[in-house]
């Protein structure tokens, strides 16, 4: 056990060197500057045209929307960043012979491929907690408006990166860099529209869309995590601005909660299992 | 007392493809022997199997007493990869650094030092291993197998990329060690390295021990070449016979002009035994 922080210290310094995080930090500075100037311009105009109905409080939606944006947002780009982290940690790093010299030492495969979930998410968790955070700050600042809950969504948000993280780690035991950050993406991205459908099905009330959403969410719990921590930002919300959040796009149509939670810890059980066990009977 | 790597009845297939079909090796403590073969031979899969980066099919292997792959059995061995990389952005001494730490080394900055110092790289302590030539990678890659004095020192090609000078620092360093107990399996492409600096050599040929002995025993007498006014011969016989031989012709009434007593080198042993094979 005393490898993992060592092991964990060589990936973050690994990851902290890369161009990939250099660029993504680049990336994430000019999304915060116009994720500013669009609520900048979005409350200013609600401040001057006031509500279309009464019973829609247009400060409300605004916020829930912007704040919604700025989850999706900064889970793509955590993504992004936890799957070039760990996209080649396996076999990548084998043909390229990084990871011999490594193996060779009294360290176990677990052991070695869990250091390197430890290192990646060292670097994704507290990068997606401050770029939500940045968002949420300069919504509350510019419109004058916090979520309901702040703190569990960026927990969800940095728990669902770290399960693509676990994914990617999963997927470089089988397949090539480029291979596994392709079927990584794409999974991310499948996850994704299964929740965009989930939300157009509770809007059109269609249960086997809402059904099926469902399940794709939780066989990808980054997804439902996610849409969790959507629902969460608006928990408390009620009345017609509420149900029109819900069936917006940033809605969280799925409500997982505690189920979803512990379920999320399971699945970075098994996947951690599935990887061990596969890494171990791999030859290098 | 059991042999530093002790090799039975090994097999490793992939597919259809047999890569080792049953190889029987022991290198003993302090014992330094040369694993030759072509390319596909199987001596990279051997040298994996032992150090556990690869699972035999059937058979067993063992460092040590311990089941090789085991952590136990990979406390007691340095390796040097054929194919091998570091990372860029470490130094010479981090990365000792790091390979101290994971082997459990106690040995410190003076350990580090020593060892960068015995590869001829005390020098370069600081510099990035991304702004050393590829030899000064290979005698660091040296000098990390050996971090923590392992018993057996496995080396795959450690010096396909050194010029003469780190060829013979590396000889040097392989004698050192020898003097030292260390049992080292080198598996090299070069003949003569392997001559000079090998106890025993083994040849393996698709997957199967081919011909095994000191270099010495692999190099067999050929005969001996007799030059006389009638032109010049070949005798059968040893050193040993060459006075018999020239007193005989002498004589019979020739001239002997010169004798030279004709060996076969490992070289010659090596392509017999492998019937030409490059692949």
């Amino acid at each position: 056990m005393s490898a993992i922080p060592t092991i964990a210290g060589y990936a973050l310094r690994e990851a902290l060197r890369r161009k990939v995080f250099a660029v993504v930090l680049l990336l994430t500075a000019g999304f915060l500057f116009l994720y500013w100037l669009a609520n900048h311009y979005l409350f200013a105009d609600v401040n001057s045209l006031g509500s279309p109905s009464p019973a829609i409080e247009p400060r409300t939606f605004a916020g829930a929307f912007m704040v919604g944006l700025a989850m999706f947002s900064t889970l793509f780009l955590g993504v992004v960043l936890a799957i070039f982290l760990t996209l080649g940690a396996v076999r990548g790093d084998a043909e390229r012979g990084l990871l011999q010299p490594l193996l060779v030492r009294p360290v176990s495969r677990p052991t070695l491929l869990f250091a390197r979930w430890l290192g990646a998410i060292a670097v994704c968790t507290p990068y997606v907690i401050a770029v939500y955070a940045t968002a949420v700050v300069i919504t509350g600042v510019t419109g004058d408006w916090w979520p309901d809950h702040s703190v569990v969504p960026a927990i969800e948000l940095a728990a669902g990166v770290a399960i693509v993280a676990a994914l990617s780690l999963l997927g470089s035991v089988f397949l090539t860099a480029t291979a596994n950050g392709i079927a990584i993406f794409m999974l991310f991205g499948a996850g994704l529209v299964s929740g965009l459908l989930g939300s157009i099905g509770h809007a059109l009330n269609s249960h086997r869309l809402e059904h099926w959403a469902t399940i794709v969410a939780w066989a990808a719990p980054f997804e439902a995590l996610y849409q969790d921590g959507l629902r969460e930002i608006t928990a408390d919300t009620i009345g017609l601005t509420g149900y029109l959040i819900q069936l917006g796009p940033f809605g969280g149509a799925n409500t997982g909660g505690v189920p979803v939670r512990l379920w999320a810890c399971a699945y970075l059980v098994v996947v951690g299992l599935i990887a061990s066990f596969a890494f171990s009977r791999r030859d290098l | 007392m059991s042999a530093a790597l002790s090799v039975n009845a090994l097999e490793k297939r992939y597919g259809s493809t047999t890569a080792l079909g049953g190889v029987d090796l022991e290198v003993n403590e302090g014992e330094l022997v040369g694993l030759l073969g072509p390319n596909g031979a199987g001596k990279s899969t051997l040298v994996k199997i032992a150090c556990g980066l690869v699972r035999p099919t059937r058979g067993r292997a063992e460092v040590c007493g311990a089941r090789a792959g085991s952590l136990d059995a990979r406390r007691q061995i340095g390796y040097l990869a054929e194919l091998f990389r570091f990372p860029g952005w470490y130094s010479a001494d981090e990365l000792l650094a790091l390979h101290q730490r994971l082997a459990g080394s106690g040995g410190g900055a003076a350990e580090r030092g020593e060892l960068l110092e015995l590869v001829g790289l005390a020098d370069a302590r600081d510099r990035r291993i991304e702004a050393m030539s590829k030899g000064m990678q290979q005698r660091l890659g040296i000098a990390q197998a050996l971090v923590g004095s392992p018993p057996l020192l496995l080396l795959d090609e450690p010096t396909s990329a050194l010029d003469p000078v780190g060829r013979r620092t590396v000889r040097q360093l392989l004698e050192e060690l020898q003097s030292r107990g260390t049992s080292v399996l080198l598996n090299s492409h070069l003949l003569s390295e392997v001559e000079l600096v090998c106890d025993r050599v083994v040849i393996l040929l698709r997957g199967e021990v081919v011909s095994e002995g000191s270099p010495a025993e692999l190099s067999r007498a050929r005969g001996i070449e007799i030059e006389t006014d009638e032109g010049t011969q070949i005798h059968e016989g040893t050193r040993e016979d060459v006075p018999r031989l020239v007193a005989e012709l002498v004589a019979a009434g020739r001239q002997v002009y010169g004798v030279r007593v004709l060996t076969s080198t490992l070289e010659d042993t090596y392509l017999e035994a492998v019937g030409g094979e490059t692949s």
